[in-house]
């Protein structure tokens, strides 16, 4: 394999129902950084149905150039014809590096690419750069159980391939008067084949959680000791206009469901505020939360990891100073609504 | 049915020591078990097994130090029926491609299955990578995030896909390769006789050779990924910390800085 024979960077753009999903503009805010650092364009592929009059926005939102390849087998996610299609596009074309989202398709696709290109992959990571002499992706991910990061690079495959989570990083500005390219792509028939057959979809609003779309966060741990406890976070959420997201530790322990879990086995959240709420702040759970714009801890413990990484911190009892938060939050509000 | 369920075995718990001079792993504080997220693969196999009414075999495979063959066992004592460990030293330092181009080899050979079952991913990895690139090398349907079977018979399955928004209906052909996740069911708990046959039964250990192995496609040499730096993360926020004693004052001052910040 001649390195030196594939350049520029791709991202794996992603539709639901035949809209583009956001994720798809976060990959190009961290696909721009790694194209301009390298000095090469940045292109998304996309794979849909009916998406013609939808692609541009991929490039007011940092792409140069945008595949597409629309064909009704592609309407929804399946892997043979992904793959296969991915597999010829990549053969052609050459990036040097191709990332894309952490969501269940990306977490599915890249691996069955990566194994059928013979590169490697690295799933999950919470930071990309690259070294413009070697020309090398590094990617930074939490390892051995999350207790340590570890940056892993590809030295002699290509495309360098990585999975980012969702939501950890804002998509860039919309700028309208952004210039490229949009390739629509053709293949041949047998390309689209599938040996799955999708039968049905069974919706479940439950299943998503409005916390990775909430402005502000409020997130309990292990520190709540009941799981009645949270009452008064999801009071506080109500309060400050955000949705309510918790640790690992007290999901295990059964006091609020899956759908809330922030860290690397859960969501990743990107809010203007994250109050941490008795939570010491394992490396697992600051990867879902430490891009997060203003983090605010209060935590009994003066040694928690949390504080570290916290813009503010209270070191005293959760159960004394969350009240009384949500009493002066409470005044603020009613003064607020007396002047309106 | 001939079945088959892949497991790793992984550190006890998420809090690995490290040595903060070294950055190397303190392994003499490690306790390893089978990964927890295997257990549902296992036992969703167990439970297929039982549906057919017991018209079916189960084989556990596994890959890793000779220690991994407790996970193994731990598998058998679940109602698997055999199992083998494919251990050798020039598998260490597999990445995930290696891993699965390793472990596809075993199953060809060990093969052929109807069904594979793999976990969700590993509590120590936490890829999810080695399922789908086992599937892919073996060239056989992948089914990720499969929170239900539905139906399986004459040749093909139905499961459900607990995918963003909902859960999605698909139907392959057999054979395939599941990757289930926790919804999916309640992993048992070994029965004394289960752990009993465990003991009795023999693991067969794998080495290379045996997978008919291409060893430029294994270990160190067949794999792709290279870990380059190990470190601690970088804690770059240097914080306001104030002491809670006086809590009136401490959620004053919160609520200022709230309002510096345009948050309230």
């Amino acid at each position: 394999m001649k390195l030196e024979e594939y350049r520029g960077v791709w991202t794996l753009g992603e539709q639901r129902d035949g809209r583009i999903h956001t994720v798809s503009y976060e990959l190009l805010a961290w696909g721009r950084s790694l194209a301009d650092k390298l000095g090469v364009e940045l292109a998304t592929v996309i794979l849909g149905h009916n998406l013609a009059d939808q692609v541009q926005e991929l490039i007011y939102r940092g792409a140069d150039k945008v595949y597409v390849v629309d064909h009704p087998a592609l309407a929804h996610f399946s892997v043979d014809p992904y793959a296969r299609v991915l597999t010829a596009l990549v053969r052609e074309y050459r990036p040097e590096i191709f990332i894309a989202s952490a969501t269940t398709t990306g977490r599915t696709i890249m691996p069955v690419l990566a194994a059928k290109l013979r590169t490697g992959l690295t799933a999950d990571c919470t930071g990309l750069d690259v070294d413009v002499e070697s020309r090398q992706l590094l990617q930074t991910r939490p390892a051995i159980g999350g207790n340590v990061m570890a940056t892993i690079i590809t030295p002699n495959h290509r495309p360098a391939m990585a999975t980012v989570r969702p939501k950890s990083r804002r998509p860039l500005p919309r700028d309208a008067s952004r210039k490229g390219e949009i390739i629509f792509k053709r293949f041949d028939e047998k390309m689209f084949e599938s040996r799955t057959r999708r039968l049905g979809f069974i919706r479940d609003e439950t299943a998503e959680s409005p916390v990775q779309d909430a402005d502000v966060v409020v997130a309990g741990g292990k520190g709540l000791k009941d799981g009645r406890n949270f009452d008064m976070l999801f009071e506080l959420a109500e309060l400050l206009g955000g949705a309510v997201g918790a640790s690992r530790m007290a999901v295990d322990m059964g006091w609020i469901p899956y759908s809330h879990q922030i860290g690397l086995s859960g969501k990743t959240v990107t809010p203007r505020l994250y109050l941490a709420i008795g939570i010491s702040g394992a490396v697992q759970h600051l990867a879902g939360m430490s891009s997060s714009e203003v983090i605010v801890a209060i935590n009994k413990d003066p040694d928690a990891n949390i504080f570290k990484v916290s813009d503010f911190g209270i070191i005293g009892d959760l159960f004394e100073i969350v009240p009384l938060l949500i009493k002066r939050l409470r005044e603020i509000k009613g003064k607020e609504g007396e002047g309106k | 049915m001939r079945l088959a369920v892949l497991v790793k075995q992984v550190p006890a718990t998420d809090k690995v020591k490290i040595d903060p001079e070294t950055g190397t792993m303190l392994r003499t504080e490690m306790e390893a078990v089978i990964n927890p997220l295997d257990l549902y693969a296992v036992e969703e196999a167990v439970r297929l097994k039982e549906r057919l009414s017991g018209e079916a075999e189960i084989t556990v495979i596994s890959m890793g130090p000779a220690m991994a063959i407790e996970a193994v066992k731990d598998a058998i004592s679940m109602g698997c029926d055999r199992g083998y460990l494919l251990s050798d030293r020039r598998l260490a330092g597999s990445d995930t491609l290696a891993t699965a181009y390793a472990l596809s080899q075993a199953i060809r050979k060990l093969g052929p299955f109807d069904l594979i079952f793999a976990g969700e991913r590993t509590t120590d990895g936490e890829t999810g990578q080695v399922g789908p690139a086992v599937a892919t090398l073996l060239d056989i349907p992948v089914l990720t995030y499969v929170s239900k079977i539905e139906e399986i018979g004459d040749g093909r399955i139905v499961v459900h896909r607990a995918i963003e928004g909902g859960h999605e209906v698909v139907e392959s052909p057999l054979p395939a390769l599941l990757c289930v996740v926790k919804e999916i069911n309640e992993p048992r708990l070994p029965t004394l006789s289960g752990k009993i046959k465990a003991r009795e039964t023999e693991v067969p250990v794998l080495t290379a050779d045996d997978i008919e192995a291409d060893e430029s496609m294994i270990g160190l040499k067949g794999s792709p990924t290279r870990v380059v730096k190990i470190f601690y993360p970088k804690i770059t926020r240097e914080g306001e910390i104030i002491r809670g004693d006086d809590p009136e004052g401490a959620v004053d001052r919160l609520i200022e800085f709230l309002r510096e910040r345009g948050i309230i």
